[in-house]
């Protein structure tokens, strides 16, 4: 069995290490304060991050981006959300499910987000269906030629910024299964609004909003994929999405540990550095226990999917990683906070908004609970995966 | 145009470096090695130039060092290099700036240059010399401490920061040009730049290979040498002043003691 990290992997790691020491870190007090930052630095980061080939990081060469299978694509995100997610965030990224657009979208809509020309959204979730996605009640209807959709979308990633959105409703309402399209609905669409930005718990500067569709009208051109088979283009993504959110929660645990361990050696009570008390140690070492446990878990769910392993399997293990690697971070975010104690409590230290970013992690791209059922179907069908 | 530049492999200035005991060398195996910082600037410098000459320039990457600083020539080859020349032999270890000098001097005049670039010195030894002593060796010109270079034609003209602020220098090619941080922002290799640079060219060259006499290179063909080095004395515990309404008069004092003031 060989844990090793191929050469040249490890070696754009180090690039990307010091792209979020030299970018991204400076910026993180604006970006909390602020809940965003200011416009030149946003070009600044995705201007750099394109020139490096940070964009669009799983995207194949051909349509710009850097090709990396998911292993390659773990290690960057692992390394690039040791910054805050509003700094991470900039750094330009396309949905895999654009590539299901055909040689018109490509240039209007895939191409110039893989260059961070363009920002994107994807909006499935509604104020009535989150993890029952395929509950969704937004509507679009065949008229004239053009399709009228009508609904609400909520929790929109982006959605403020976003210069499109992809956007699923029923088309379909009587079928049982291929009921639902995507669509790309443009900003400035008439009928298409951005709706109230939510104030979120953590991750400032990473934005949530809804998006209102009332008559709204789009042209046949904007469907993506084929009329009815919007998930089947979405599904592809989800396995991915998912060994990708294990990932985001991989740099955050490193760097609490290091600033756990930091703070552990520094501060000084009852005349020594409390590193010393086992009190302390326990809890750093259940931090170190978490953190390698979720890196193997994650490398090995993205090693399976690099190796053709099949879907299904893949599927179960991106699911296992997820629930394992969120719920970890969760563990080491409490942890060190304990650690540092009252400081820990205060939101100029890292430690105070990684503890609040963390929760996130437990409900977006599939709740926990979402994942034990992914789990749990996969091993009473087929046994334990290997 | 045919650009070298010359980069080198120092100690990580974040990790604590050290001298070896048994020959006085620099300890290259204690810490990581990694580029020197100025000359990833004058790497920057090179393969902007290139640019400005569209197609028309190649850009060379010299090292000297141990096996190990392959790392560095590969960092620069990752950051759009054209082609590396790694002058390596054990004949070359302990060599000082003066026989550095002579033996880069050999490798430059083997592969051939209209301009050599490189940092205007090193974080491990800091001795600043070695683009003067290059220029000299060569019999070209020497443009160094530039935080602007153009080059037009066969002529090249930097500004020299200064003291007081920045001389104009002019020159005419083949010359050797010594970089400042100000100068530009290096660029971050790139995923395909690493991948791509696994693929380019590293030549190896001996002492021999390179025509270096190997009696005047090395620790035994230095000029100097290291006579005694001693760990740097832990910090004191410094001198309290207490203010009872003239601190600022005592502070001053301590001032003029020290020769500050």
């Amino acid at each position: 069995m060989d844990f090793t990290i191929p050469d040249d992997l490890a070696e754009f790691r180090k690039v990307v290490r010091r792209f979020v020491d030299n970018e991204l870190l400076p910026h993180e007090d604006h970006v909390e304060e602020h809940d965003g930052l200011p416009e030149e630095v946003e070009r600044s980061i995705k201007k750099k991050a394109v020139e490096i080939g940070l964009n669009a990081i799983g995207m194949p060469e051909e349509v710009g981006g850097a090709g990396l299978d998911v292993l390659g694509q773990v290690l960057v995100t692992e390394e690039l959300f040791r910054a805050l997610g509003g700094l991470a965030e900039v750094v330009p990224t396309a949905p895999s499910i654009l590539l299901a657009c055909d040689d018109a979208q490509r240039e209007r809509f895939l191409l110039p987000c893989v260059t961070g020309d363009k920002q994107w959204c994807f909006a499935l979730t509604e104020p009535d269906t989150g993890s029952d996605a395929a509950g969704i009640k937004t509507r679009a209807e065949h008229r004239d030629g053009s399709w009228v959709i009508n609904g609400r979308k909520r929790f929109i990633s982006h959605a403020d910024s976003a210069d499109f959105a992809i956007v699923f409703a029923v088309t379909h309402p009587d079928r049982e299964k291929d009921r639902i399209t995507a669509f790309l609905v443009e900003r400035g669409t008439h009928g298409f609004a951005v709706g109230q930005t939510h104030k979120t718990m953590g991750h400032r500067g990473y934005r949530q909003a809804e998006l209102v569709f009332d008559d709204c009208v789009v042209p046949a051109e904007n469907v993506l994929g084929e009329p009815g088979h919007g998930f089947d283009i979405a599904h592809g993504g989800l396995s991915s999405g998912r060994v990708m959110t294990a990932a985001r929660c991989l740099g955050p645990m490193a760097r609490l540990i290091d600033e756990g361990v930091e703070w552990a050696k520094q501060r000084v009570q009852f005349g020594r550095p409390i590193a010393d008390y086992q009190a302390i140690q326990f809890m750093l070492a259940d931090c170190a226990t978490d953190l390698q446990a979720a890196r193997m878990l994650t490398y090995s769910a993205a090693w399976a999917a690099d190796q053709g392993e099949a879907a299904k399997i893949v599927s179960a293990k991106a699911s296992v990683a997820k629930l394992f690697a969120s719920e970890a971070l969760g563990r080491v975010a409490d942890r060190v906070l304990q650690i540092f104690g009252g400081t820990g409590y205060m939101n100029e230290t890292y430690v105070e908004r990684a503890y609040r970013n963390a929760r996130i992690e437990r409900i977006w791209e599939g709740t926990s609970e979402i994942q034990r059922i992914i789990i749990a179907r996969n091993l009473l069908k087929r046994g334990m995966f290997a | 145009m045919n650009i070298v530049v010359c980069v080198k492999q120092v100690p990580d200035t974040a990790t604590e470096r050290k001298l070896r005991s048994d020959d006085k060398t620099l300890d290259r195996d204690a810490a990581d090695g990694v580029i020197n910082e100025l000359d990833e600037y004058a790497v920057e410098e090179a393969l902007k130039l290139k640019e400005a000459h569209g197609g028309e320039a190649a850009v060379t990457v010299l090292t000297m060092g141990p096996a190990k600083a392959t790392e560095t020539i590969r960092k620069a080859l990752a950051m759009g290099a054209d082609k590396a020349v790694h002058l390596t032999d054990d004949a070359l270890h302990g060599s000082d700036a003066l026989s550095t000098s002579y033996a880069m001097a050999q490798a430059l005049g083997r592969i051939g240059f209209d301009l050599v670039v490189l940092g205007s010195e090193s974080t491990d030894a800091r001795t600043g010399v070695l683009a003067a002593m290059l220029a000299e060796r060569l019999g070209v010109a020497q443009l160094t401490q530039a935080k602007k270079v153009e080059v037009s034609g066969t002529s090249i003209a930097v500004e020299r920061v200064t003291e007081y602020g920045y001389d104009k220098v002019e020159a005419t090619l083949p010359a050797v040009v010594s970089v400042v941080e100000k100068i530009n922002e290096p660029r971050y290799p790139s995923f395909k730049g690493i991948m791509a640079a696994k693929k380019k060219p590293v030549e190896t060259l001996s002492v021999a290979d390179a025509g270096i006499a190997a009696d005047q290179v090395g620790l035994a063909g230095a000029w100097s040498e290291v006579a005694e080095f001693a760990a740097a004395p832990p910090r004191g515990a410094g001198t309290i002043v207490k203010g009872d309404g003239d601190g600022g008069t005592k502070t001053a004092d301590f001032l003029v003691t020290k020769k500050f003031i």
